[in-house]
């Protein structure tokens, strides 16, 4: 499982059966139970990603889209690194980096950046722009001269539509679109070849969002970037991603081409979500009603996790969890139903 | 550096002080005190530390301005002919030189750790605590009379008295870390959480920078604050230590051993021995004190009430 397996060269990005647990209950005094008389020890855990396998393609931008809770942002998390996964692998290249050490890892540090949700958190308070942006660059390039860091501060400033004259100012003096711009900036510094957003836009105003959207997309034909977007909206997906792929409860049901998803959706997640969407010239509304909750990701549903909710749902929904199955051009469903032909 | 200047002068933490009369107060007065004393052996009229200037027939005299007083000396003179004045100056130096350098140790000590128990957490975080926690147990001044105590007795009092500053600065300072690593652990654990923690840990920062670049910065207001309130707390613990006989040695007397020199004769009528290095250290410790809680108001933003 370790070895690094040759793959062909446009996946850029490989994550296998990739899972994460946070466990509710760490300490051993709060694992003891009193269960029939006897004493068990009991760990639970809120399960947030729940075997995800995903391919990311040289010059994709795939999108992940989920109701809040569906473990989207946790996934961006895992594969930047930032959180230990709890089984699973990352391939980037076809290089194995889930367990590399520190060391090992600063190469694809520079490969691969992230922008985060907050643009108010997401900055240094105490450090101004210029700070901020020749961090990521000086020590990635310790020998970096004065000049060619200068060039490139006022390059990267001038490519996301701020003013370079405002290096010395503090991330508070700036509006939280034009923070969001420092940030995406920041990424950009070290000149990556893939980028992770957790909901680039989601905290901003509707009017900036679109400013914002596309400065991610300019990037993207200009430096040649990779896109993992999360996010939970779907026009934004429409607009921005080549590929889609749907979770809920941390699992993948469904991932495409955004034509072919938005088209012709396969699993029945997909088609209630997409029919969520508000449309300005139906007379009547098809909406596809779920009903009950979300189920909570400490007590998953046995079998397929969408059984619950779902109106295809029979004896096997429930006992087995469905495999994605390839049923048409990179269209990947996992779903039963699909499978045995019950849905179209 | 014009810049910081600049932010600084527009700053809401200058506006506010400037509209505080106490905060003013408190500061102009403990500017004085300061310059008073570190400029004493400019301004004092006599030298206490120099034996040639003391004169055991002038013992025990009065303030000026009583039946008795002598105008050489303005606050009278103590059981051994020093003038009280120049004694007390040279006191608040000794006092407040132990208070700072003792916050400094305790600084050092409690940001380290501090900022290592709350950005790596766990089992370390866990074993930092519980010290802290047993530190915080035994009062300051229990241990530092049972040091202080132990190393008179085994290394004499000769040697004691020539190193009492620095056991004095050694042992307030390590006894009060918890303080720091308790407020500093706290905040980090808010900041660490924060995206651009994260930000920077994509770069690959190592953990080392990040803490002291990026997260230590960001906690710089309660250690502050916390800082002007140990100052003040040093001081006293320094003053008890030498009411105790346990701090700074008669011929060399910080306002604590003053006031414990003076006690003895407080009975016997002299009573300002006792009362004047008292009240300054009173004014002293308020001052601190009242800056204090003034940075703790405006530095904390839940806390704006006009």
């Amino acid at each position: 499982m370790n070895a690094d397996r040759p793959e062909s060269p446009q996946v850029l990005l490989r994550v296998e059966n990739l899972s994460k647990e946070f466990p509710l209950t760490s300490g051993l005094l709060e694992q003891l139970r009193f269960e029939r008389g006897r004493l068990v020890r009991r760990q639970e855990s809120v399960r947030a990603v729940n075997g995800v396998t995903l391919e990311v393609n040289r010059g994709d931008a795939l999108c992940v889209v989920g109701e809040s809770g569906c473990g989207k942002s946790t996934l961006a998390r895992v594969v930047m690194g930032l959180i230990k996964p709890s089984r699973g692998s990352i391939y980037y290249e076809g290089k194995r980096i889930d367990d590399l050490p520190t060391e090992k890892l600063l190469t694809y540090r520079r490969k691969m950046q992230m922008i985060f949700q907050n643009p108010y958190a997401s900055l240094n308070p105490r450090m101004t722009v210029k700070q901020t942006l020749e961090e990521p660059m000086r020590f990635h390039n310790p020998d970096i001269s004065r000049e060619e860091l200068t060039h490139k501060i006022i390059e990267v400033m001038e490519s996301v539509g701020v003013d370079p004259g405002w290096n010395q100012r503090f991330p508070h003096e700036f509006s939280g679109g034009q923070r969001q711009r420092i940030s995406i900036a920041r990424a950009l510094m070290v000149d990556p070849e893939f980028i992770v957003a957790d909901e680039p836009i989601s905290a901003l105003d509707v009017s900036i969002q679109a400013q914002v959207l596309n400065l991610l997309m300019e990037a993207r034909k200009q430096r040649a970037l990779t896109y993992l977007f999360i996010t939970h909206d779907l026009s934004v997906v429409q607009h921005f991603g080549t590929r889609v792929a749907v979770m809920y409860l941390g699992a993948l049901c469904e991932s495409a081409k955004t034509e072919d998803l938005f088209g012709d959706p396969r699993h029945p997640y997909t088609q209630a979500l997409l029919s969520a969407i508000p449309r300005l010239d139906q007379s009547r509304p098809t909406h596809i009603k779920l009903l009950g909750e979300v189920p909570t990701p400490i007590n998953l549903p046995s079998g397929c996790y969408f059984h619950n909710r779902c109106q295809y749902a029979t004896d096997r929904c429930r006992r087995e969890t469905p495999n994605p199955i390839l049923t048409g051009d990179s269209h990947w469903v996992a779903c039963h139903a699909v499978e045995e032909g019950r849905i179209k | 550096m014009t810049r910081y200047w600049q932010l600084f002068r527009d700053s809401a933490f200058l506006y506010r002080f400037k509209r505080d009369k106490v905060a003013i107060v408190s500061f102009a007065v403990l500017v004085i005190l300061v310059m008073l004393s570190f400029c004493a052996p400019l301004i004092a009229p006599f030298d206490p530390y120099d034996p040639t200037q003391i004169d055991i027939m002038d013992s025990d005299i009065p303030p000026v301005w009583q039946a008795e007083g002598d105008p050489r000396f303005r606050l009278g003179t103590d059981a051994q002919g020093r003038d009280m004045l120049s004694t007390m100056l040279y006191g608040t130096r000794i006092s407040i030189i132990i208070g700072l350098f003792a916050v400094l140790l305790q600084s050092l000590l409690g940001i380290a750790l501090g900022l290592v128990a709350g950005y790596f957490g766990g089992r370390i975080d866990s074993f930092l605590m519980r010290l802290a926690d047993i530190q915080l147990s035994f009062s300051t001044l229990m241990v530092a009379i049972v040091v202080l105590a132990v190393f008179q007795a085994s290394f004499g009092t000769e040697l004691y008295n020539e190193l009492a500053i620095f056991m004095l600065i050694m042992v307030i300072g390590i006894a009060e870390w918890p303080q720091y690593a308790r407020t500093v652990r706290a905040s980090v654990l808010a900041e660490k959480k924060k995206e651009y923690v994260d930000a920077v840990r994509v770069i690959g920062l190592h953990p080392r920078r990040i803490m002291f670049r990026h997260i230590l910065p960001n906690t710089l207001s309660p250690i502050l604050v916390i800082s002007t309130v140990q100052v003040a707390n040093a001081i006293m613990s320094e003053a008890a230590l030498s009411f105790l006989g346990l701090g700074m040695p008669v011929n060399k007397p910080s306002l604590g051993s003053l006031i414990n020199s003076g006690f003895e004769y407080i009975l016997s009528g002299s009573w300002w021995i006792t009362t004047f290095p008292a009240l300054l250290l009173v004014v002293l410790v308020l001052v601190i004190n009242l800056l204090g809680d003034w940075m703790r108001d405006v530095l904390n933003p839940k806390l704006y009430k006009d």
